[in-house]
């Protein structure tokens, strides 16, 4: 269900901003309304969701301690799966949001006969997963040629590296080849494996559809039909410079691509996209395990009954005595 | 005791292939095996908690409050806005399915609604339904469902089937727990009378009477005698414990289950023993006669209560720290509860160990140390005799309790106790140890006996690997820091890996400790011959 749902969304966005392009003239709302009305959602709906999180406390300390503690001065303590400081924090972080550390340790339940039960080596998903993001970065950053007068040198640079491996004209980019394998990888593993198929909903299957078919119309444009690039700067520049125009010649492939990323953005806050910014936001991660050194305090923390010492020896006195246990009052 | 397949059986009918039907279109069914005991009207009484009455889950009609679905969501929304952890879980899964195969549940039982991922579902789809737009508009569409009384007995069946182990959440790439939307969830559960009665049975106890298995003072003080006979018998040695004395230096609290069945008993008796040959000045209490915290398999609240006498005791006796015993949840709870919760222990001190002068800076704030850490200072500086050949009769491996790793990171304290009061120790596989260790199968409140099948399916990935140690290196002691462990895995080792034992490390530690005036050993404390030994055994017959 999900994937035919995602399928046909996908679809139908595509034909709205053709046919509305190609039949309607619609070239100002979908080059120019749209992609401003994305961006606005966008920005305060992440803004919005981050502050709702923030909203929430951490009452307690809850670190997930991936490795030996901080106890004794001999005892080798593992600063960056179980930090005790906040530079050992940062490290973690900086692990699992730029190298997936977690999902590094990937492994494959492999169940046999017996039984015997074996965890086999599997880093595919943590590959694609980091080669996914990290092509998508290098795209999107390849992109701010047409959002900057003049280019910034480190996105020429960039270009420079990523065509390294020169086939003919036009400059193929490597982030493209990346970009494509490793979105299709991560949509053929979900429908194949099957517990991952059986998780999946909707909202899985839509975003990877979408991002394939961002990619697609982009590899389309550059490399098939080879639209002009010239008119695209002028409308790209007048968006960021506020001062829109829709100039003439730029087909509506075009319009299609801008289109699909204005709702990739506008949808960004709402879906399961906003892991990017919760991983931040992670008390499992971001949290040094020094609960036993500091007091964490909890803002909430509220006087709950007890049963006193008093209300127990009252219980059990002749007990205590007769037993010869000590009490407070005879 | 629920019947349950024999080993081979269960084994050879296990899948991991997920049903035809949609997970939210597949009724749960409540298995033979698979579900505790409803909590009792006596119990809930006690601690004054909502809905009290007999009820069992297997009946059609649970008895809950006519507005139980209001009293939920509301609980549900004021959770979301207390804890961080939830709203954020709640909102940023994105079903990679990393965790799928992580959990030991879904490992030995197949069933896809064990998978973490899934398991979180459960709630986050009735989140989703109730509390995002995009939830209330497109429903379904949006991974949405309904709160409806199926749903809500489906909660009590998965929430009662994870033993908050966090295993899961060392693979998410986000640091998803489960164990806190576990926690959560059994909050939610707990406000409408829907606990189960071998959590709300010793929490009831542990309120009234000062542990778990509801021990009166005076039997608790009998009980520990009965050990200081045992050992008097072993080696000749009189060793006399005090019980609630104001002015020790330190108070000294485990979980009941070592006072009360063996083998938890033989770790008990070699901390009396450790205690005696040190000359410790310490205390016993029965006020605070418990190191586990049923409490925190119930809610936040509870946990809170129960814990407030640890610092209670040790205030009210004068004590300087608190030196706390083999135990698995009590450590998460002291290590990431306790000081947040009732703290702070300002009227306590920095603990220093008395005999080494050690100061332990990693428990200034709790002022509560572990004893396996205060062993090990004791060894490293030492201070101990120790003949790890009495413990040649027995082939070692370490289980890390879940808490204790997870919740800790209490790795190689153990280890290095271990290796040094025994000769033979081999490590099971690295991906079913330390961070990555698998649970007992029985661990937050699930070690009924109802609940077996389900237990024996959840211990299957420890107890695989403990048969590839026993295999592989003849490997007959499964060695632990958890009292649940050792009442837990002899039953699971008997299951899957027959000849192998459950010690505490401690145990092994009052084997190995050579006492000032003993008499020679000829035995372990279980009364079986040490290696070298059999012989004089049978002369003395």
């Amino acid at each position: 269900m999900g994937i035919n749902f995602s399928l046909m969304a996908v679809l139908t966005l595509v034909l709205v901003a053709f046919a509305g392009v190609k039949f309607m003239g619609l070239q100002m709302f979908f080059g120019v309304v749209a992609p401003y009305a994305a961006m606005a959602l966008f920005f305060t709906g992440v803004i919005w969701r981050v502050l709702k999180w923030a909203e929430s406390p951490v009452p307690f300390r809850i670190p997930t301690t991936a490795g030996q503690q901080k106890s004794l001065p001999w005892i080798k303590s593992n600063g960056l799966d179980n930090p005790s400081t906040k530079a050992g924090v940062i490290g973690r972080m900086a692990l699992e949001i730029l190298l997936f550390r977690s999902l590094f340790r990937n492994t494959k339940l492999e169940y046999r006969e017996g039984p015997r039960i074996a965890y086999e080596w599997e880093k595919w998903l943590w590959l694609a997963s980091l080669l996914f993001h990290y092509s998508f970065l290098v795209v999107f950053v390849r992109h701010l040629r047409f959002f900057t007068e003049p280019i910034p040198f480190f996105v020429q640079g960039l270009e420079t590296v990523d065509s390294l491996f020169q086939v003919g004209l036009p400059t193929l980019y490597l982030s493209d080849l990346a970009f494509i394998a490793a979105v299709t990888y991560l949509f053929i593993r979900r429908i194949i494996i099957p517990q991952v198929k059986y998780i999946s909903l909707p909202a899985d299957y839509f975003p990877l559809m979408l991002i394939f078919t961002i990619g697609a119309t982009g590899i389309i444009m550059r490399y098939v039909t080879k639209v002009d690039v010239i008119s695209i700067k002028q409308l790209t520049m007048g968006l960021v410079t506020f001062h829109p125009v829709i100039p003439q010649g730029i087909g509506e492939l075009f319009f299609v691509h801008v289109f699909l990323v204005s709702i990739l953005f506008a949808y960004f806050p709402f879906s399961k996209l906003m892991h990017a910014p919760g991983v931040f936001l992670s008390p499992t991660r971001n949290m040094p395990n020094d609960s036993r050194i500091v007091r964490h305090v909890n803002p909430w923390n509220y006087p709950v009954p007890v049963h006193t010492y008093a209300e127990y020896e009252d219980h059990f006195r002749d007990k205590m005595i007769e037993a010869g246990l000590p009490v407070e009052k005879e | 005791m629920a019947k349950i397949p024999k080993a081979s059986e269960m084994a050879a009918t296990l899948s991991h292939i997920p049903p035809q039907t949609g997970w939210m279109d597949t009724p749960t069914e409540f298995k033979q095996g698979r579900w505790c005991y409803g909590a009792k009207a006596k119990n809930m009484e006690v601690l004054g908690l909502p809905n009290p009455r007999d009820w069992s889950p297997t009946d059609a009609d649970w008895k809950l409050p006519s507005n139980w679905k209001e009293i939920i969501l509301e609980g549900l929304r004021e959770r979301i806005g207390r804890f961080r952890s939830l709203r954020l879980f709640m909102d940023i899964c994105v079903r990679c399915g990393a965790c799928a195969d992580k959990c030991h549940f879904f490992i030995g039982s197949g069933d896809p609604k064990n998978m973490p991922v899934l398991r979180a579902e459960l709630l986050r789809s009735v989140y989703r339904k109730e509390f995002t737009t995009a939830g209330k508009i497109l429903g379904k569409l949006a991974g949405g469902r309904e709160l409806t009384e199926e749903v809500f007995k489906e909660w009590f069946y998965y929430f009662f089937q994870c033993t908050e182990c966090r295993r899961c959440s060392v693979f998410c790439p986000y640091g998803i727990d489960t164990a806190e939307i576990t926690i959560i969830a059994r909050e939610l559960l707990n406000l409408v009378g829907c606990n189960i009665d071998w959590i709300a049975g010793p929490v009831a106890n542990c309120y009234q009477n000062g542990n778990h298995l509801g021990i009166q003072p005076h039997a608790f003080k009998d009980m520990i005698e009965f050990f200081v006979d045992e050992i008097e018998a072993l080696n000749g040695i009189r060793i006399e414990p005090t019980f609630n004395r104001k002015g020790a230096e330190i108070l000294f609290i485990t979980p009941s289950g070592d006072v009360f069945a063996d083998p938890g008993t033989y770790t008990l008796m070699g901390y009396l023993m450790l205690f005696h040959e040190i000359g410790l000045d310490y205390t016993w209490s029965t006020y605070a006669s418990e190191g586990g915290n049923f409490g925190f398999f119930t809610s936040h609240e509870m946990m809170k209560r129960l814990n407030a006498k640890m610092y209670a005791e040790a205030k009210r006796l004068g004590v300087k720290w608190i030196l706390g015993g083999e135990c698995g949840h009590m450590w998460r709870v002291v290590n990431q509860y306790m000081d947040t919760m009732n703290g702070p222990a300002d009227f306590l001190e920095e603990p220093v160990s008395p005999i080494t002068g050690t100061k332990f800076d990693s428990a200034k704030g709790t002022k509560m140390l572990h004893l396996v850490e205060f062993t090990a200072d004791l060894i490293r500086n030492g201070k101990l005799k120790l003949d790890p050949s009495r413990n040649d009769h027995l082939n070692v491996t370490f289980h890390d309790s879940c808490n204790p790793a997870r919740g800790m990171g209490l790795f190689e304290e153990p280890r290095y106790v271990i290796q040094n009061v025994c000769n033979n120790f081999h490590e099971m596989p690295p991906n079913t140890i330390r961070e990555q260790t698998f649970c007992c199968g029985s661990g937050s409140g699930l070690n009924t006996d109802e609940f077996l099948d389900m237990r024996m399916r959840g211990g299957l990935p420890r107890a695989n690997a403990v048969k590839h140690v026993h295999d592989m290196f003849g490997v007959n002691t499964l060695s632990t820091i958890c009292a649940i462990d050792r009442a837990v895995l002899p039953p699971l080792m008997d299951y899957w890996v027959p000849g192998v034992g459950v010690a505490g490390v401690h145990e092994m530690v009052g084997n190995a400790l050579v006492m000032e005036g003993e008499t020679e050993r000829t035995t372990d404390m279980r009364g079986e011959p040490l290696a070298g030994m059999e012989d004089s055994e049978d002369e003395d017959i």
